[in-house]
């Protein structure tokens, strides 16, 4: 099949590649440019393991040609550390409050926790439950994925966390 | 003693042994994308492989036609049953001691049947050829409902087995029946309930579902022909038996395959199995020359690698009229699909279902298993489960709140009357069962309190009150579950896969400069092994956790184990750890012995080294030990300082545990809302209570999606209407209730730490919390059992088989 090609930026870099007019986006991201952080659990759209931020917005590179993201600005979790390579304030907030256990719908939660971080910077509880309600976990049940945002989002502003009692 | 001097706290803070809430050294990698997952491993000029499946549940095979895929460019093996009968692999054995084809044979017996095996340069062109596969199909009528499998007329699925009187778990009664498996004392049974006050009777279906971790099932494949040596990764739960069963099915010396889990995106019972696609990849590497890589899509992960439940179990209680269980009788029929691949112990046919009695001391019972074959897919795995504990504690939880509605009696005042008592244990079930220990009653009791039962009852009588009066529509239930797992298999006398024993191993190996590395049988999926297990080790040996390295998963440097499922790691593999480390302690005292110049009985063990008894300056730590081993050993004695343990335990361990959920139900639509869910869980020893909690959330919501929605359902056809997560539900967080969690502790008399397994607890016990939740609700308006999944269609469907829709245009 013919391929085309295409640029986009990732993680602040500038990245090119041969693609078939049929490749998803997250199969030029973890075949061609081999960033494997972002995963795919599904095949309608559900799971969201594969969530990168394109744009300015979280979205499923899993329904995105590649050829759709030319030109685009797009954050994997690749891209989620602090400058110096330490933990982001949402990397340390799931490493804390125990907000994963296989990792595998890891990078797509904290690249979606990282957009809903900058559209709502002090989320409720339930704002973070909506927040997040396109992206599947198996193992934790979220109620730690949920302190873990809210940890974050209470680093980022500089106020001391405050766990809600049960 | 200075300053400087650290005290004992902070000497024990060190070590982050076991107890304490250690943030897990998984998280570092996977929260920055750098887990290594199967489907991130990529070889030189890897291929990748996908199937041809078939569209129909029961239909002949009359041709297949490969030449048009063969023509696309980059397509380049396209295998068929015939294809793999050139090396006897067109059939595989399955952990259930039935086989399976791995490639159509033939005929064809569930929707999404593996048909062929197309190879390719990459997974697109995969999928083209897929498409190019030419398959007639001759369409027959299929089975999909099991009470109908052994019916005279019934269609004969298993052509390969139709005359075949005898399977693997002896006489089969049918051709379309794979085993009866009989348990218990049938006459001191009947005689319970031909005495019997009271006694209830009811079909409990418990649905088929699937455990669907994240991640699929995949595998890379990868030979080389000039050594002779296969290289497997995979979604493996189990490495060791994967190697084992290669070798054995695929004839190759066993110490030429190397099997990799790497990290493994959960596996909830769907990664113990052997899958067609593992032998297909295997088999289009040999014959290609190269690796080849196949990753099972959504649909294909629910459709067929694997289900769990479908049992259909006839339960009867017989009871005094004060409320005392006198004697249990269940018949189960269980549905297995096209072929037995169960994944039990294989002396097991339904795993450790016989643990039925649950927490009560039920004097005489009686259980009986039929297995059969339908148009479905294959599987029967433990699906967050000890091998069928999740049945078993379905049935005799539902059991028991019917018992107690019959009775007129509160469900949690019948469990508690009717516990075994802690002075009981160990304690014999009338199902060949000896519970190692447990305090029922305190932990009832405490849940009961946190929860402010009595209070939420009266409640309910208030709200049924109101209900009745016309003043309200919404109608309150209170589910009360107490389980008893059994965990932790097992002891080799009555538990093997394939007849390999059920022990499990780990090697220590501690390094001069007093760091370590522990190598393990296990395989976390999620679970945090490689921070808790260097937990125990801390505790047992005196050096911090973080200077401990734990690896799992390569059958090439870690001792041989048979891995994670069935809640069997903390109790096996958690065991052979204590062990393991308890070794390296002896040899470190003789170390210790001969340094401070004293009689190894003057030593005593004190946080991270030895001291001299009464003479607390003469003190020598784990970490110099370690120098000494390697490097000045007292004579006589070989260095270093490492030692192995296989663990063979001596029982199952005996997790248990009290959930209270509250529940409110809007009649005319069936919308629920939990409003509370309480989960004390005793699993002995606490390793980590943080784990232990984020396991118990997790298994929890597993419980509420499998009760509240979960479904893979099969229409008449045998179309499967379950197959994507568009239809087979995976809670979000705005529909997952909070979990209130709790614990008693009541460590395993046998087991070197006292710790049980807990993993499965939540998912055990949490369904028939939910299910009990939602009948308590209806019970008041002549409801006594509703099956499961309780969905918002469901209840309401539930309401107006009672009469309570008065709409016009609902009305019957």
């Amino acid at each position: 099949m013919a391929k085309t090609h295409v640029t986009m930026r990732v993680n602040g870099a500038e990245v090119e590649g041969l693609v078939e007019p049929r490749t998803l986006l997250v199969h030029f991201i973890r075949e061609n440019l081999q960033m494997t952080g972002t995963h795919i659990g599904c095949d309608t759209t559900h799971c969201g393991a594969c969530t990168v931020d394109l744009n300015g917005m979280s979205v499923k590179s899993c329904t995105v040609l590649a050829v759709q993201a030319e030109g685009a600005e797009i954050s994997t979790i690749e891209g989620m550390a602090n400058a110096d390579g330490t933990l982001s304030a949402l990397q340390e907030g799931f490493r804390m409050m125990h907000g994963l256990q296989c990792g595998f719908c890891t990078p797509g939660m904290i690249v979606r926790a990282h957009r809903l971080l900058q559209e709502n910077t002090s989320p409720t509880e339930e704002e973070i439950r909506f927040g997040i309600a396109g992206n599947l976990c198996r193992c934790t049940g979220y109620q730690n994925i949920v302190r873990a945002i809210q940890y974050a989002a209470a680093k980022i502003n500089g106020v001391e966390f405050q766990e809600a009692a049960e | 003693m200075n300053d400087m001097t650290p005290t004992r706290e902070e000497r024990e803070a060190r070590l982050e042994g076991m107890g304490c809430k250690r943030k897990r050294v998984e998280d570092v990698r996977f929260t920055q994308g750098k887990g290594n997952y199967v489907d991130d491993v990529k070889l030189p000029g890897m291929l990748h492989g996908d199937f041809v499946r078939s569209p129909h549940a029961h239909a002949r095979i009359k041709s297949i036609n490969t030449e048009k895929a063969l023509k696309i460019p980059g397509v380049l093996a396209v295998l068929t049953a015939e294809t793999l009968k050139t090396v006897n692999l067109a059939w595989m054995p399955t952990l259930a001691g039935d086989v399976q084809m791995v490639l159509a044979d033939g005929k064809v017996l569930f929707q999404n049947q593996e048909v062929a095996f197309v190879v390719a340069t990459d997974r697109y062109t995969a999928d083209d050829g897929i498409n190019a596969v030419e398959v007639e199909y001759e369409p027959l009528p299929p089975l999909v409902d099991p009470f109908k499998s052994m019916n005279s007329d019934a269609q004969i699925l298993r052509e390969d087995i139709k005359d075949k009187k005898d399977g693997a778990h002896g006489p089969r009664k049918h051709p379309n029946h794979i085993f009866e498996w009989t348990v218990g004392d049938k006459d001191l049974t009947d005689a319970a309930f031909k005495k019997a006050d009271v006694t209830i009777k009811e079909l409990i279906s418990y649905h088929r579902v699937h455990p669907s971790p994240l991640e699929t099932c995949q595998c890379v494949c990868s030979f080389d022909k000039v050594k002779g040596e296969l290289t497997i990764y995979g979604t493996f739960q189990a490495p060791h038996v994967i190697r084992t069963v290669v070798a054995l099915i695929a004839k190759l010396p066993e110490q030429k395959i190397h099997v990799i889990s790497p990290d493994i995106g959960g596996g909830f019972g769907n990664k113990v199995g052997a899958y067609p696609g593992y032998i297909c990849a295997a088999v289009a590497t040999i014959v290609t020359g190269k690796s080849v890589k196949w990753v099972e899509d959504r649909m294909e992960n629910l459709t067929t690698t694997s289900f769990a439940r479908d049992y259909h179990m006839t339960t009867e209680i017989a009871a005094t009229k004060e409320g005392k269980v006198t004697g249990l009788r269940v018949h189960v029929l269980a549905d297995h699909g096209a072929f037995d691949a169960c994944a039990d112990p294989s002396k097991w046919p339904a795993g450790f279902f016989n643990i039925v009695t649950g927490s009560y001391d039920f004097p005489a019972a009686h259980l009986t298993v039929d297995g059969v074959y339908t148009n479905k897919a294959p599987g029967g795995v433990a699906y967050r489960c000890s091998f069928r504990v999740t049945e078993a504690a379905y049935c005799i939880e539902r059991g028991m709140d019917i018992l107690a509605q019959k009775l007129g009696m509160d469900p949690a005042e019948l469990r508690l009357k009717n516990f075994i008592k802690p002075e009981q244990f160990p304690y014999h079930s009338a199902l060949g069962w000896e519970y190692d220990s447990g305090d029922y009653a305190t932990a009832m009791k405490k849940a009961m309190e946190t929860t402010q039962y009595a209070a939420l009852r009266r409640e309910q009588a208030a709200k049924r009150e109101a209900f009745k009066r016309g003043e309200t529509r919404e109608i309150m239930g209170i589910g009360v579950s107490f389980f008893t797992e059994i965990v932790g298999a097992g002891p080799s006398k009555n538990c093997d896969i394939l007849g390999i024993a059920m022990f499990d191993s780990c090697e220590i190996r501690m390094h001069p400069t007093g760091t370590g590395i522990a190598r393990m049988g296990s395989k976390s999926q999620g679970q945090g092994h490689e921070t808790t297990w260097a937990q125990i080790i801390a505790t047992e040996i005196g050096i911090p956790a973080d200077n401990i390295m734990v690896e799992e998963g390569n059958t090439d440097t870690a001792p041989y184990g048979l891995g994670t499922y069935g809640s069997r790691s903390t109790p096996v593999a958690g065991a052979a750890i204590a062990m393991a480390a308890r070794k390296i302690k002896a040899k470190a005292q003789m170390i210790a012995a001969y340094k401070l110049e004293v009689h190894e009985d003057d030593l005593e063990w004190d946080i991270d080294g030895f001291r001299v008894k009464g003479l607390p300056e003469k003190f020598l730590g784990m970490k110099d030990i370690c120098w000494i081993a390697y490097n000045s050993p007292p004579p006589g004695l070989e260095p270093g300082l490492e030692a192995v343990s296989y663990y063979d335990p001596p029982n199952m361990t005996y997790p248990f545990g009290a959930y209270i959920c509250v529940m409110d139900i809007e009649v005319d639509t069936g919308v629920y809302k939990v409003r509370r869910f309480y989960a004390l869980d005793d699993c002995g020893t606490r390793i980590n209570p943080m784990i232990i909690e984020g396991q118990v959330h997790g298994g929890l919501t597993e419980a509420f999606a499998i009760a509240m929605g979960q479904e893979i359902h099969y229409d008449n056809e045998g179309n499967v209407l379950g197959g994507s997560f568009m239809d087979f539900f995976l809670p979000t967080a705005v529909e997952t209730p909070h979990w209130e969690t709790d614990f008693t502790v009541t460590p395993s008399p046998h087991h070197p730490i006292g710790a049980k397994g807990v993993g499965e607890s939540p998912n055990v016990g949490g369904v028939p919390a939910f299910s009990n939740a939602v009948n308590d609700a209806f019970s008041f308006l002549g409801a006594t059992h509703i099956q499961m999944p309780h969905d918002f269609w469901r209840n309401w469907k539930a309401a107006k088989q009672l009469g309570l829709i008065k709409d016009a245009a609902f009305a019957a």
